[in-house]
């Protein structure tokens, strides 16, 4: 049934490779646009197939291990390259593909002329191969290889106008704030592996093995250390606190690779792989405590951040941090289908977000060609007023910003409140919990307000652009467009397989369709859950109060902007002048980069400076080159042996000859 | 005494001062023409060994081929006896060392006990087979493998010497 | 057979004035020449002892000397001529690059 499915992430491989090697001799932009998209389609009606062959299995039967052949055995070490079939990495392949299709498309357009076309979209397929190694990879360790896969792919992606040193360094520090977190996940698969094997003689890293002999492992203790390991791993990947920063950095990027890698796709395997793991995760409360504070909190900071920032494309970085920090949230608070839930709606408008950007920053980057302006394309304040100019990137641009503003009928209300339900209802953290929720309800609050913010600073209000630049405002190709009018609508209509059980009820008990698809991959956490926590019983009065309450936070968001922005454009900036250390403050991102500069990577670089010109200088080269300079003063006394001259060789053959025979004689 | 010692007294005598004409000759010529007396000495030597094959060929090889090259070599490369160049060096030591050998290998000769076991080729039998035919049926047989393996060497050293004689080393 | 030693003795004093010969001559040529006859009064051990032991062995062991032997004279003589064409000499003193 599953025999094809070797060729999901074979396609893009294959595009890979001929992007790769021969993109620099095919030159045509149709052809290698058209090789890399029909590559990544090609997995995605691969995937349909998939999909609709998992569905059409019982539900107590749709967990598939496809092995392709055997990779590692050594000992008691076995891994295999082998696929994992199940009802998350079917949807996590579908969003892959499909979005990631999508910005292929896209990206013809929107790359249109760059330099270096082919090396581009050959990164593209390769992050692609490597996402859906990450997500179908069926043992921890050929998902390590798709996680460092994504990773390299990111770094070069964010380093793409490499001739930008800002997009090099920005490339550099994802890279290594992601090398923290990959350490972290490194040290978990050990951790799991050792102490499985090690106590329960369970030598495996398969995720179906593990997920069966999950109830051997002890609550807590050890599992609360590897837990932790795996999810400083998520935390570099997902742009949490602490390692978030390169996030909003790797804007730097063009903008397709922030759409698709740091929002859709990458940014959330972190969360993937948490839930992937949740039967572990559930086994240490104190991990679960620790992960759902880092969501929420992380939720709520980069929120904050997302309201002073000008740039279109930072907004959208903070802005994508902080709803990474609601499906971490969500993980943390053991509600994981809501997290994933989240994580899909999420791909669509988030998508839909960074596309609609880029279209602005494109047509505004021509305009402001045109007139020989060097004002920055992504800044804000030189927008305003595009409306006009594109109507329909402002159609798809809004549909998306109301939906990841929260307001009841699109896709992000119903995640984002299943989330902030179970945050407030959950069985884990007790008190915690009252926090938690006010936590994620202030942040939509502030989400509502700089999406619109953003809204109407770019789509409202007069046109601030330099004079004379308004006339070459265009409308994008119908390559950007088609993109941008897909993920909109998935956008609206994407919520609707997960509609809350409160809400399905009164329109006639429609069914929870995504709870019940993704029920056998939680089945094991949740089972556990229910036999360790107390469950408290909510009235359905308190989670309509709740709903209610949350879309009120957004609409007064709402408000808020529309106040500022569109009714007193000049407030803001008397606000700023009233409140000038607050202001500074958020718009440098409440300093954080510099603290980790002066914490971290300061005190890195003096003890690195200390151990090149003191430790290994001094010591490992006054070693190396010691041990050469004994050699040579012994080879210079030793060389005197040889005379060069024939008859001393003879000489001492002779003598040779003589000394053994004389011994075989008088021996 | 009889006469196959008088005989081998004589030759032997021829031997060793046809050898130590050879060391001595300053001039090169008269070297190798020494040797090759020497080489007459040692196939007669062979003869009376009851090894007539290998006396046949010591001097088709060895006297007549490799001296012949040696002769050769010498007239190409015209080189005399040159009297404001030294001929010899560490004359004394040299005879020490040679000596030292003699008495070594004279030693060895003196402690050393051969079988008296006879083998199976006895004089007769080499009278009644051959002394060619008896050669060639071990050669191919029992020692087929370095026989072939020599003939590559040979190969190799025609190879070389072409090589060695053609390429201007300069 | 009594007198194999007689052969073994003649074949120590030729091997004995070969190597002096190698060890006291400069001429390169020449030093080829005592090695010959060194590599003789071993052969000559050679058919003794196959003779009086009654095994061939021996005389095929000298077959196989004399091969060498011959390929040995036409590499090392070649040498000695490549030899002469660069330094105008066939002196063994004179081969002394390798010297330190």
């Amino acid at each position: 049934m599953f025999d094809n499915v070797w060729l999901i992430p074979l396609f893009p491989l294959i595009g890979f490779l001929i992007n790769g090697l021969l993109g620099k001799k095919i030159k045509n932009e149709t052809v290698i646009g058209g090789i890399a998209s029909l590559a990544v389609f090609g997995s995605f009606i691969v995937s349909c197939k998939t999909f609709l062959g998992l569905i059409s299995l019982p539900a107590d039967k749709r967990v598939v291990d496809v092995k392709i052949f055997s990779w590692i055995t050594a000992g008691n070490f076995n891994a295999d390259i082998a696929f994992l079939i199940d009802p998350l990495s079917c949807l996590m392949i579908l969003i892959v593909t499909g979005i990631g299709f999508l910005i292929h498309i896209y990206s013809i357009g929107y790359m249109h002329g760059e330099d270096g076309f082919y090396r581009f979209f050959a990164y593209l397929n390769l992050f692609i191969f490597s996402m859906l190694l990450l997500v179908l990879g069926n043992n921890l360790l050929l998902m390590f290889v798709g996680w460092e896969g994504v990773g390299l792919c990111s770094y070069l992606l964010i380093g793409y106008y490499f001739k930008k040193k800002s997009a090099g360094d920005a490339g550099k520090k994802a890279f290594v704030m992601n090398r923290v977190g990959d350490f972290g996940f490194l040290l978990g698969i050990f951790g799991l592996f050792w102490y499985l094997g090690q106590n329960h003689n369970v030598w495996t890293v398969q995720f179906t093995e593990l997920s069966n002999s999950a109830h051997l492992l002890p609550t807590g203790g050890i599992v609360t250390f590897i837990t932790l390991c795996f999810f400083l791993g998520a935390t570099g990947k997902s742009a949490q606190i602490p390692l978030y920063t390169w996030l909003p950095d790797a804007m730097e990027g063009p903008t397709p690779v922030s759409a698709l890698i740091h929002a859709a796709t990458m940014v959330t395997a972190g969360v993937y792989m948490i839930g992937r793991m949740s039967y572990i995760f559930v086994r240490a409360p104190e991990t679960m405590v620790v992960v759902a504070v880092v969501g929420a909190c992380t939720a709520l900071f980069a929120a904050t951040i997302g309201t002073a920032q000008n740039d279109i494309k930072r907004v959208l970085a903070y802005s994508t941090v902080s709803q990474l920090g609601y499906m971490v949230l969500a993980m943390g608070v053991g509600a994981f289908t809501a997290g994933v839930f989240h994580l899909m709606t999420h791909a669509f408008f988030k998508a839909c977000l960074f596309l609609g950007s880029g279209a602005v920053i494109h047509s505004m980057h021509g305009a402001l060609h045109h007139v020989h302006s060097h004002d920055d394309a992504q800044d804000m304040r030189n927008m305003g007023g595009l409306k006009k100019y594109m109507p329909l990137t402002f159609l798809t641009f809004l549909i998306a910003t109301i939906a990841i503003a929260g307001i009841p009928g699109f896709s992000g209300f119903f995640s984002k409140d299943e989330i902030l339900w179970q945050a407030f209802a959950n069985p884990l953290h007790g008190g915690l919990n009252t926090f938690l929720w006010a936590m994620g309800a202030v942040a939509a609050g502030l989400t509502a307000f700089y999406m619109f913010r953003l809204v109407f600073m770019t789509f409202f209000g007069e046109t601030r652009i330099k004079a004379g630049a308004e006339k070459y405002l265009h409308e994008s190709p119908m390559v950007i467009v088609i993109p941008l009018i897909v993920l909109a609508a998935l956008s609206i209509v994407g919520g609707y397989v997960g509609i809350p059980k409160l809400i399905g009820d009164v329109f006639g008990g429609i069914p929870n369709y995504l709870e019940h698809y993704l029920h056998p991959v939680f089945a094991n956490a949740n089972a556990y859950m229910a036999a360790h926590a107390h469950t408290a019983h909510h009235s359905h009065a308190l989670e309509w109060g709740l709903m209610g309450t949350s879309v009120v936070i957004a609409l007064i968001g709402i408000s808020i902007a529309a106040f500022l922005y569109l009714v007193n454009p000049t407030l803001p900036a008397k606000f700023t002048a009233t409140f000038p250390g607050l202001h500074r403050a958020v718009y440098n991102k409440w300093y954080i980069d510099e603290l980790y500069d002066f914490v971290i990577v300061n005190p890195c670089k003096t003890l690195g400076r200390f151990l090149w010109r003191g430790f290994d200088v001094v010591v490992i080269d006054g070693l190396v080159n010691g041990v050469a300079h004994v050699v040579m003063a012994f080879g210079g006394v030793v060389r005197y042996l040889q005379t060069g001259q024939v008859y001393s060789y003879a000489w001492t053959m002779a003598f040779g000859v003589v000394v053994i025979i004389g011994y075989y004689l008088f021996k | 005494m009889d006469i196959s010692t008088i005989f081998f007294t004589i030759v032997s005598v021829v031997a060793v001062v046809s050898a130590l004409l050879v060391v001595t000759c300053k001039n090169p010529i008269n070297s190798a023409l020494s040797l090759i007396l020497t080489f007459f000495c040692l196939a007669t030597f062979y003869a009376m060994l009851e090894a007539p094959f290998m006396a046949a060929i010591q001097v088709i090889v060895y006297a007549g081929a490799i001296m012949v090259l040696i002769v050769f070599t010498i007239m190409l490369l015209n080189i005399r006896a040159d009297a404001n160049k030294k001929s010899f060096h560490n004359v004394p030591l040299g005879i020490v060392v040679g000596i030292i050998t003699l008495l070594t290998a004279g030693s060895f000769l003196a402690r050393g006990k051969v079988s008296d076991l006879p083998g199976q080729i006895t004089p007769n039998i080499i009278h009644q087979v051959g002394h060619t035919e008896l050669i060639g049926a071990v050669m191919f047989t029992e020692f087929i493998l370095p026989f072939e393996i020599t003939s590559i060497l040979l190969l190799a050293a025609i190879v070389g010497a072409v090589i060695l004689a053609k390429r201007n080393l300069s | 057979m009594d007198n194999l030693s007689n052969y073994l003795i003649l074949s120590a004093v030729l091997f004995s004035i070969g190597t002096i010969g190698v060890l006291v001559r400069r001429n390169i040529i020449v030093m080829f020449m005592c090695i010959e006859l060194m590599l003789n009064a071993v052969n000559l051990t050679f058919v003794a002892l196959s003779r009086h032991l009654g095994n061939l062995d021996g005389q095929v062991f000298v077959f196989f000397i004399m091969t060498v032997a011959a390929a040995e004279a036409a590499v090392g003589l070649a040498m000695f001529i490549a030899f002469f064409n660069n330094r105008e000499s066939i002196d063994a003193d004179d081969a002394s690059l390798m010297k330190w």
